[in-house]
């Protein structure tokens, strides 16, 4: 499987975050919000316009937009 | 504070957004509770008092919810620098209570983890438990208390479950602070810290004496406000942050990693999640409110029921307000003699005061609407429903919050801008605040609307519908031109929780309401009344001989005011004594009618003052006979009032929130400027088309 980011992941779909680039501040916030590599995501729903998106982590939710969320690199549950 | 207050006990109650700090800090304190602003920034400051299990006296401050310590907003960067002591006017608390939210623990437990690392003695609160057993999570607490070293409690903080244990714990004298750690810094970086210290004293940043968390959170801050640092020095700030960043790559993140796998492992042992996801009420609901159709039909109708709300239900005990004032003046009038006294009591401090007082029943709707529209989480799904929209203007959907708010007013609207993080899509959307049609301006509609289409509601209300859309283009049209084109920096990325679906606090929604309106009839009663007692006595003297009110009334202060700035409004088509309603409104827009109210009372005598201003403007005629309020005129001034910047309180605000008079000025500048020029071309435009 070629590597996808959390931008391409259909709805509804499960992934394990890969990696992240470090060193940029949106990126750490979601971080401290609980998106670290190993995390197991979930895209919830996008918004009618494509953004923002929803993503269920850790058992909270969090939106954030293709812009962030095209960092994150994702593969496959138990890949 | 007196000296006895230091030693009571100082408690703070800390946590994540929407962790349910605030209601359980309402439901330990409840009226006891005061509401300040910390100095420098309009983060609020609510400190309240409670009595332990004991009868013990204790002090409890409710500190701005966060995610981290290392702070993005200036509502975090204050939870951090009250936590290290930073800030002289609050003392660093005695204790701490950490409130997280059950069913979402592991992150909650990260900025537990910081805090704990303070090595203040604390409490652990799981809070919304119920939420959590719905889902089937299983939390042990007592293992978690044993593993972490301190007392941990189960709570629900809006039905007040778990309170007395709560209460218990605050009770102990003997509570201790937590060695659980959850990551270790690597030696690199502490050295780099430590060594970061020195110069870090030299910047005044830091005392001799902090600990090496200090330079950790200041360093690895992406704080915008950088409290108790020099401008001057944040260069060098940033040149030492710049050289560990350099020599350790992506420590901060690693960092964040670290501890996440210390909170994973704990969790393991405390925490039991079933395989499958129960479907909450949450899922369920989101899926009506976040659907791409029925999401816009339920947005479209919860403004309807507000503007219901505000522009119907109102009205009643509006009218009752109203009555009472006319009560009261009629009262008054019988009692005293005439005499100037008197004009100053019933024409001066009554109908100024009692022309602004009637706004409090819409004042308080909307606070409730708002109030509840936060507390079940509903306002994060408009934010998410907004983005798109508010992305075209360069801004993104936190700046919607700060926005609706302002329709009530600007003032609560600009201080809800603290949780933006980007410096830039914070002044953008405190820049474009006060377009909003806030609450004072409605009279102003109001009075101008039901002189333009006298009994014609259905026009009235499409008037008024198109008043607040024209505001509300105009904010989206400025926020584009700031953003885009004028302001440089980055925007805010768009990271929102979306919190689940709670029953709302009805006790902490109407403490909220309570606290707005004592605000507001505090400001009746101070700003309002010295202006509307400002006004009277200008439009009252200087004495003249004449017995003719209007020559005495062109006579006075205010009449030479009027006349003074008439050749700039003439082209809008003002007379002077409109001029006297605009200059008054310059402090506050509710004043234009308390003005024209007072300087036509004043102009007729004070036998009928109690006469509906509005049929008193109907009637005014200019000397030519032609009635002055003409429907070109009305709609002239009615624009005028949804752009020009008239709010002495906003411009106050907005002072202290950007830290200098360029940005109020700039408003004032942009938003007036507006106002003229397209009053203008209403008025020049519409009459050489013979309106």
């Amino acid at each position: 499987m070629s590597a996808t980011t959390l931008a391409e992941l259909p709805v509804g779909s499960e992934a394990i975050v890969q990696a992240m680039p470090t060193g940029r501040s949106a990126l750490t916030r979601l971080r401290e919000m609980g998106i670290v590599p190993g995390t197991r995501v979930r895209v919830t729903r996008r918004a009618p316009l494509g953004e923002p998106i929803e993503i269920s982590v850790r058992g909270s939710c969090l939106s954030m937009r293709n812009h962030e969320a095209a960092h994150i690199i994702i593969s496959a549950v138990g890949a | 504070m007196s000296n006895v207050a230091s030693d009571i006990p100082l408690i703070a109650i800390v946590g994540n957004p929407n962790s349910g700090k605030t209601t359980l800090f309402n439901l330990l304190t409840g009226l006891k509770q005061k509401v300040a602003n910390y100095p420098g920034v309009t983060v609020e400051k609510k400190i309240g008092e409670c009595y332990s299990q004991h009868g013990k006296k204790l002090r409890l401050i409710d500190l701005p919810g966060a995610y981290s310590l290392n702070a993005r907003s200036p509502d975090e960067a204050v939870l951090r620098d009250v936590l290290l002591g930073r800030r002289p006017e609050t003392p660093r608390p005695d204790r701490v209570v950490c409130v997280v939210d059950s069913a979402n623990l592991e992150r909650n437990l990260y900025l537990v983890s910081q805090v704990l690392e303070l090595g203040l003695p604390a409490i652990l609160v799981l809070n919304m438990v119920d939420v959590a057993e719905k889902r089937e999570w299983r939390i042990d607490a007592a293992k978690l208390s044993e593993l972490l070293g301190i007392p941990v409690i189960k709570t629900q903080a809006v039905t007040g479950r778990g309170l007395i244990e709560l209460k218990l714990a605050l009770s102990r004298d003997d509570l201790p602070a937590t060695k659980w750690r959850s990551a270790v810094i690597p030696d690199g970086v502490r050295t780099a810290l430590e060594q970061s210290r020195g110069p870090l004293c030299e910047t005044g940043a830091i005392h001799a004496k902090a600990s090496l968390l200090e330079p950790l959170y200041l360093l690895s801050g992406h704080d915008p406000t950088h409290y108790g640092i020099e401008d001057s020095q944040m260069g060098r700030v940033h040149e030492l942050r710049r050289s560990i960043d350099g020599a350790f790559p992506g420590w901060e993140d690693e960092l964040v990693s670290a501890r996440y796998r210390s909170i994973e492992e704990l969790c393991a042992e405390v925490l039991r999640r079933p395989d499958q996801e129960i479907e909450t009420i949450t899922t369920k609901l989101d899926r009506i409110f976040l659907h791409p159709v029925l999401g816009f039909v339920n947005l479209v109708f919860v403004f309807a029921l507000l503007g219901y709300l505000i522009f119907s239900v109102a009205a009643a005990p509006m009218d009752w307000i109203d009555g009472w004032f006319g009560q009261l003046g009629a009262w008054v009038e019988s009692l005293m003699p005439p005499g100037d006294l008197r004009d100053l009591i019933v024409n001066g401090v009554i109908s100024g005061v009692g022309g602004v007082v009637i706004f409090l029943p819409q004042i308080v709707i909307l606070f409730l609407f708002i109030g509840l529209m936060e507390d079940t989480g509903y306002m994060s799904r408009l934010a998410f429903i907004m983005d798109w929209l508010m992305s075209k203007v360069g801004l993104n959907g936190k700046s919607f919050l700060p926005f609706l708010s302002s329709y009530a007013c600007a003032v609560p609207g600009v201080m809800a801008a603290r949780t933006i993080e980007s410096p830039k899509d914070r002044l953008v959307t405190i820049l474009i605040a006060p377009l909003a049609s806030c609450s004072a301006r409605l009279p102003v509609y109001t009075l101008l609307i039901g002189l333009l289409f006298p009994a014609k509601p259905l026009t009235q209300g499409l008037l008024m519908m198109g008043l607040y859309a024209l505001g509300t283009g105009a904010a989206f049209v400025f926020a584009w031109i700031f953003s885009k084109g004028i302001m440089k920096g980055d925007s805010s990325p768009m990271i929102l929780e979306m919190p689940p679906y709670k029953r709302p606090s009805l006790k902490s929604i109407l403490l909220l309401v309570w606290q707005r309106a004592k605000a507001f009839l505090v400001r009746a009663g101070s700003i309002i009344l010295g202006i509307s007692i400002l006004i009277w006595a200008a439009s009252t003297y200087p004495k003249t001989d004449t017995e003719d009110k209007s020559l005495q009334l062109a006579n006075s202060f205010a009449g030479q005011a009027g006349h003074f700035i008439e050749p700039v409004i003439k082209p809008l088509g003002y007379d002077w004594k409109i001029g006297i309603g605009l200059i008054g409104s310059f402090a506050a827009r509710e004043v234009f009618n308390t003005t024209l109210g007072v300087v036509y009372a004043v102009e007729s005598g004070d036998d009928d003052n109690l006469d509906p201003l509005r049929e008193k403007l109907a009637a005014e005629r200019r000397a030519d006979g032609r009635p002055v309020f003409t429907p070109l005129v009305c709609l002239s001034l009615l624009v005028f009032y949804v752009f020009a910047m008239q709010c002495i309180s906003t411009i106050a605000i907005v002072r202290r929130e950007t830290g200098t008079w360029k940005w109020p000025l700039v408003q004032l500048g942009y938003m007036t400027g507006t106002a003229y020029v397209l009053s203008l071309l209403i008025y020049q435009v519409g009459s050489a088309l013979g309106y």
